[in-house]
């Protein structure tokens, strides 16, 4: 193997994702961060390389990888990478880095993604920025970013011009923005958001050029040392927020009445053809179960129609569905932050407002 | 057996949250708990104790000398011994430079055949969930993140691992690290025996000088300067303030209706 040193900037080169599958079916997050990728690769003027895990995964999503981006598939195919263990992810993919050197590497938030990266992390020697839903490489692209998405006086700001990876997450609960980078090592490696990058239109001309190329595997059984047991699908339907065309969340003002609060905001969501969504606070209290939670450390969602019910819109929450298309917002507090970026907002109670709405939307329906 | 538990004490962003006009936040002015998803893993720990009185519960963690007080806390819970890492050097580090001083900390508490480290998935403040596996890998021990149930099997353990569609059984030889869901249990509150014996239990403070000579400390990747991932530029979002604020529900579902939103 080739001498790997993660402070020997200049040796590594490319734009690597981490392509997760689960019981041979692709992640849709592995589409998402190929499409970002892709950009970044092409302001590096490199190439971005899909990295697949698996057994016998069927090739067609293998050369599908391309359809989103992908230039090349590097697919490690063993019996002992059919479903995820930390062990064995780990060894090979830290046994690739090391031999073939990119530079830029990100891996879906999720789980699994979560629980491989900070391991790879720390075995290849370089920083790891949690959870990033926003990634530039280009300074003149990232300033572009900070003028539409910071209070930073942009103009009378001064900015090194360097290709480092500047990869910007939600802090503090979501109070703070932070750009994150990685400058003395490499590969500079993110955890990316699920349902935060959006996914480019599938490209069969891509998927036609995208070369596989099978990577040999130095694993054995004695290799991984937590042992699957067994691994459950949840036979109860989780609410599918990512996909969701309306999502109607509560937040804390629904304390006065939880109950009552979410039956209200199941019957608008009914209403209006969508699902229910809840702020932290409500899954922290044990209102809803977490599938429900949108916001930094929840979903992040972007629906054609949001409605945040007694939710105040600290950043944690915001940072989960700003970028919904229409957003209506109902708080008792006129200078609650959420009327910041809703498109409609109503100050009042929402055990009042939304028995109203629920009435006037029915009253519109019925005449149509 | 020893468990050792790795907490963190942390502003309750649940809460007010102050930012400073720097856009830093004003930590001094809010309050700190126990990171809730470590109290779960001190929890687990002290359950474990109650179930085999050979059990030692130690915790640790890394922060300024005020985080005593949480240490003192979790005694008073139940943990029979308590370790402070704390030092100017060690200040500003990421998860990186946290991991090594925390795994270099667990080392010197010793861990051993038979013991277990338990961590919180995330901490509250970063969201990172990145140090209970870093210190795992630094340590080469099995790790198994999201835990949502435990059992003692003998020298095994075997957990309840959540995924986002359901959950794995996963099954590991100690020593293991383990990190936690906060669903895993309800924690306890302190005793009135706790509390007073809290202060006569055993608190040890690991300062730069005690861990220095650790392997799995390098110097020069430790504290702000030397951590891998450094804060380029910090900022709060800007308001967008192009809402329109609407009367009644009416109002609403007439502009609703008449866009052809609904």
């Amino acid at each position: 193997m080739a001498e790997f040193n993660s402070k020997d900037t200049a040796a590594f080169s490319g734009v690597w994702v981490f392509c997760e599958q689960r019981d041979g079916v692709m992640q849709s997050i592995s589409y998402q961060l190929l499409s970002e990728g892709r950009k970044l690769a092409d302001d590096l003027g490199t190439e971005l390389c899909g990295v697949v895990l698996g057994s016998n995964v069927d090739p067609s999503y293998l050369k599908a990888l391309g359809g989103y981006g992908a230039d090349k598939v590097l697919y490690a195919n063993s019996p002992l990478l059919k479903d995820y263990t930390t062990d064995a992810y780990t060894k090979v993919i830290c046994d690739l880095v090391e031999e073939k050197k990119p530079e830029v590497f990100l891996i879906g938030a999720t789980n699994i993604g979560r629980d491989l990266g900070p391991r790879c992390a720390a075995r290849l020697h370089t920083g790891l920025t949690a959870d990033a839903t926003h990634l530039d490489v280009d300074t003149g692209k990232y300033i572009e970013f900070l003028k539409n998405s910071s209070t930073i006086d942009v103009e009378n700001t001064k900015f090194e011009e360097t290709t480092n990876l500047k990869m910007t997450r939600p802090a503090f609960g979501g109070h703070l923005m932070a750009t994150i980078i990685c400058p003395r090592f490499r590969p500079q490696m993110s955890t990316v958001r699920p349902g935060v990058m959006q996914t480019q239109e599938y490209d069969a001309a891509g998927a036609e050029k995208c070369v596989v190329e099978e990577v040999p595997v130095a694993l054995t059984a004695d290799d991984i040392k937590v042992q699957i047991l067994e691994i459950v699908k949840s036979t109860k339907k989780m609410v599918d927020l990512i996909g969701a065309d309306v999502i109607v969340s509560v937040g804390r003002g629904i304390s006065a009445d939880p109950e009552k609060g979410i039956a209200l905001a199941e019957e608008l969501a009914g209403a209006l053809g969508g699902v229910v969504g809840a702020s932290r606070a409500v899954v922290d209290a044990g209102w809803m179960s977490a599938d429900h939670q949108v916001g930094q450390t929840g979903k992040t969602v972007h629906p054609r129609i949001y409605v945040a019910l007694g939710i105040s819109g600290a950043i944690q929450h915001t940072a989960g569905m700003q970028d919904s298309e229409t957003i209506i917002a109902v708080n008792k507090n006129d200078s609650a932050p959420i009327f910041g970026v809703a498109t409609y907002g109503i100050v009042g109670d929402l055990f009042k407002v939304v028995p109203q709405m629920i009435a006037e939307i029915k009253a519109v329906n019925a005449s149509k | 057996m020893k468990v050792v538990v790795c907490v963190k004490q942390v502003p309750d962003t649940s809460g007010k949250v102050a930012v400073n006009a720097n856009g830093t936040l004003d930590r001094a002015s809010m309050a700190t708990i126990t990171n809730p998803d470590d109290l779960a893993a001190v929890e687990c720990a002290l359950q474990m104790k109650d179930a085999n009185s050979d059990v030692e519960v130690v915790v640790v963690t890394m922060g300024p000398p005020p985080a005593e007080g949480m240490l003192r806390e979790l005694l008073a819970r139940g943990a029979d011994k308590a370790v402070l890492v704390s030092a100017r050097e060690f200040g500003g580090s990421d998860t990186f430079a946290t991991s090594q001083i925390l795994a270099a900390a667990v080392n010197k508490v010793g861990v051993g055949k038979g013991d277990i480290v338990l961590c919180g998935r995330q901490a509250i403040d970063g969201d990172t969930a990145q140090v209970g596996p870093q210190i795992a890998e630094k340590l080469n021990l099995p790790q198994i993140t999201y835990a949502a149930d435990i059992k003692l099997e003998g020298d095994s353990v075997v957990v309840k691992r959540m995924l986002e569609d359901g959950y794995m059984t996963l099954k590991a030889q100690t020593p293991c690290l383990i990190t936690c869901l906060k669903e895993l249990n309800e924690p306890r509150y302190m005793s009135v025996s706790g509390i007073f014996e809290c202060y006569s239990k055993p608190m040890e403070v690991y300062d730069y000088e005690a861990l220095k000579d650790d392997p799995l400390i390098e110097k020069d990747t430790i504290g702000l300067l030397g951590s891998p991932t450094n804060v380029y530029k910090s900022f709060t979002p800007p308001q967008k303030g192009a809402g329109t604020m609407v009367e009644d529900a009416a109002a609403l579902v007439g502009i609703l209706n008449a866009k052809h939103l609904i």
